[in-house]
């Protein structure tokens, strides 16, 4: 049988598994909530891997129906199953399903109805991003786009009792919306050019210079950037990711870490031909990136909140994979996109796993010495900051050096400012991994006599991710160490294909690339060392930061910005509005209609005296003036 | 006689009604200006019924000429009939308010 045919399972069944832990979250245990909400994925990540391996090249869009037909613009509901949507099928069903399963577990404290209820929402996030990676159009994938946003509005506020947390939902929601409306004005303008939004016809187009002109190629790749900057979290839409931290944990290792910040590279990879047909854009996905990486791992450096520090190294890390898109390495960021979801998601679980056994806690200045209590944990946590800190042979490596590579070969400050970068992750990755898991414990009594491993459901997929952190990268060993290593380039080949026919490939020499090569992992290496040696003896201080150290403890205090320069005089706009238009001029306006007829009406009342001779002579005046009118008008 | 003289007569018992209506309080006066209004009409009506009758047109259609005659008679009829329920509304007026001013009829007001 033809697997293709089945493909629009893959979406369908998280969505029915979103209908029925939703629709009946009164009725169902929670052992049947959690059975359904994985179950489906699982079914649906086999389903994947079914795709995966049958899949032919030159596979054409499957067309299930039409979505809009308005005069000359036809837009179908149609999939694209091709290398690059069955690797993120793959990685949101796998990825997915280990989440679910760890959720199971970490949200066990949860009431009957609220378990399911977030197991509902992590099913329709499922279907969203499936619904993104699988549209064979820019609207198909909007809705996507769009679904995935709401999802992670509604779970990041899934604790909507606190405030706080209603607001980071809020934040995260907003900004969101800012960049979506760059996605959606760059889709009007591919409609309004080519009067279609479908991939094929968009990017067969593309290099026609009578179709697009370069105003309007670097225009619409600058919207969609626009788009990825508020998905994916960078500057200067990326402030709402550190805060979506309040979440629960499984959400920000599925959400926030592992899928949807990556939609806006699988968008930009998908549109990789207009990237490269807009070398101007690239340089500035290129710069934005690389800028974006360089800030949040400034910030991540003197954070204390273990997700939080996991946060900004996402941000990050998200920074890289637009570094390789901008520099032209398609299939490097794609590969950094999925060995990141590996490594990311492992961190985040492991962290999960930390606070579940500090109960509650999330300051690493509290916590110390958990080696000795949670042995599965430590040992995933610390391959996974090995991966993230791009040792070899761990996953990291490859794909961050494979950007890290294309950065030089575009130009060699992206280079050396990368490998800065890269020694400020392998810095804060490890004061993290040795403030939390060497050394003293710093916390109460009460949370020391507390402490203790994780339940199964929770480190079994702790364990399936850090092997996948460790070997995921193997798929992408570089040509010189083994030929033909590469396999993910070629798998990948046909969807950059079109890219890497126009773009010139600088090809380094050996010496050269094994070079940068260790000279990356030389300066990791010896960030890695410092920081283990410094922070493994890491004692309590109640003295203050100073200087640059505050700063960026406050990261950069860019909120603080952003609320100064934009928050608040929005604020101050709408009060005064409210206070002035809408007080004093609508609602001014409205009430003296009232009142002049209120007013007028009395006036006129007057004239009903009762007085029937007041009346008589009126009628008497009355004729009087029409027979004048009759007679002289 | 010339048919300005009748014209006169009308408008001179017409506005004597007018003034009568507009002047006087006491409704059994009113009723009868309104009376003399209606009567100075009726008057118009005959005289120039009349004064069609001489002209050709009224030789050649002497039907058309006396129908304004008989409509004379409807309208004394009705007038006849309009008075009696004048009068009635009047006597109960003045049983109930001991007086015909017309101005005390504004008990309806506000």
């Amino acid at each position: 049988m033809d697997v293709l045919k089945l493909v629009w399972l893959i979406p369908l069944l998280p969505l029915v598994g979103f209908l029925i832990n939703g629709l009946a979250r009164n009725y169902l245990s929670k052992a049947m909530a959690g059975l359904i909400g994985s179950g489906v994925i699982f079914i649906s990540f086999l389903l994947s891997a079914w795709v995966f391996f049958s899949l032919k090249d030159g596979q054409a869009p499957i067309h299930y129906f039409d979505f809009i037909n308005v005069a000359s613009l036809k837009i179908g509901f149609d999939f694209q199953v091709d290398q690059l949507s069955s690797i993120f099928l793959l990685i949101i069903t796998g990825v997915g399903f280990l989440i679910h399963v760890y959720s199971t577990s970490y949200m066990h404290d949860e009431e009957p109805k609220n378990f399911a209820k977030y197991f509902s929402f992590l099913n329709l996030f499922v279907f969203s991003m499936l619904l993104l990676v699988l549209g064979a159009n820019y609207l198909i994938m909007f809705i996507g786009w769009e679904g995935v946003g709401l999802c992670s509005y509604l779970l990041i506020g899934f604790w909507f009792t606190n405030n706080n947390y209603n607001n980071a939902a809020r934040k995260a929601f907003i900004m969101n919306r800012i960049g979506d409306l760059g996605f959606l004005l760059a889709i009007f303008w591919i409609a309004n050019k080519l009067g279609s939004v479908d991939f094929h016809t968009v990017f067969a187009n593309a290099p026609d210079p009578n179709k697009f002109s370069t105003f309007d190629i670097t225009g619409i790749t600058l919207l969609l950037f626009v788009g990825a900057t508020g998905k994916s979290a960078q500057i200067p839409l990326y402030t709402w990711l550190p805060d979506a931290m309040a979440g629960p944990t499984p959400v920000s290792a599925l959400i926030h870490a592992a899928t949807m910040v990556t939609a806006g590279i699988y968008m930009i990879a998908r549109s990789n031909i207009l990237y490269t047909m807009a070398p101007v854009t690239q340089t500035v996905v290129a710069v934005v990136g690389l800028s974006t990486a360089i800030l949040a791992a400034t910030i991540a450096l003197k954070q204390n909140d273990i997700k939080k520090v996991l946060a900004y190294s996402t941000v990050s890390q998200l920074g890289y994979m637009f570094l390789g898109l901008g520099v032209g390495a398609y299939t490097g960021a794609v590969f950094h996109v999925m060995t990141h979801a590996f490594f990311k998601a492992l961190l985040f679980l492991g962290a999960g796993s930390v606070i579940h056994a500090m109960s509650g806690e999330q300051d690493i200045r509290n916590m110390g010495g958990l080696k000795k209590y949670m042995s599965v944990t430590h040992i995933t946590f610390l391959l996974g900051c090995l991966a993230i800190a791009g040792m070899p042979p761990f996953s990291g490596f490859f794909s961050k050096d494979e950007i890290l590579g294309a950065a030089f070969a575009k130009n060699p400050v992206f280079y050396i400012i990368g490998v800065a970068g890269a020694m400020m992750t392998a810095f804060y990755m490890f004061r993290l991994y040795a403030m939390t898991f060497l050394g003293e414990f710093r916390g109460t009594a009460d949370q020391q006599h507390h402490l203790h491993e994780s339940p199964k459901a929770m480190t079994i997929p702790l364990v399936i991710l850090a092997i996948l952190a460790v070997v995921g990268g193997w798929i992408g060993i570089p040509e010189i160490f083994v030929h033909g290593g590469h396999r993910l380039e070629t798998y990948l080949a046909p969807i950059f294909a079109q890219s890497n026919a126009l773009q010139e490939r600088n090809e380094m020499a050996q010496s050269k690339e094994i070079m940068l090569m260790a000279i990356s992992v030389v300066a990791a290496l010896a960030a890695l060392l410092y920081a283990w040696n410094k922070f493994s003896r890491y004692k309590k201080s109640t003295e203050e930061e100073k200087g640059l150290g505050k700063v960026l403890e406050n990261k950069w205090y860019v909120d603080e910005i952003y609320d100064a320069i934009i928050v608040r005089p929005v604020n101050a706009i709408a009060k005064y509005l409210n206070n002035v238009f809408e007080r004093k001029g609508i609602d001014g306006f409205v009430n003296g209609i009232g009142r002049a007829v209120n007013y007028s009406s009395r006036q006129v009342r007057l004239l009903q005296s009762g007085q029937v001779g007041t009346y008589v002579l009126m009628m008497v005046i009355g004729i009087l003036v029409l027979f004048i009118v009759q007679l002289f008008l | 006689m010339e048919i300005k003289y009748y014209i006169g007569l009308a408008l001179a018992l017409f506005c004597i009604g007018i003034v009568g209506v507009l002047t006087r309080r006491n409704a059994i006066i009113i009723f009868m200006c309104v009376e003399l209004m209606l009567n100075a009409v009726n008057l118009l009506l005959v005289a120039f019924s009349k004064m069609h009758a001489a002209t050709p047109m009224g030789k050649a259609f002497p039907a058309m000429v006396s129908d304004a005659q008989i409509f004379v008679f409807f309208i004394m009829v009705v007038a006849a009939a309009e008075v009696s329920v004048g009068l009635a509304i009047i006597v109960m007026m003045y049983r109930n308010t001991h007086s015909t001013d017309v101005n005390f009829l504004n008990r309806l007001k506000n």
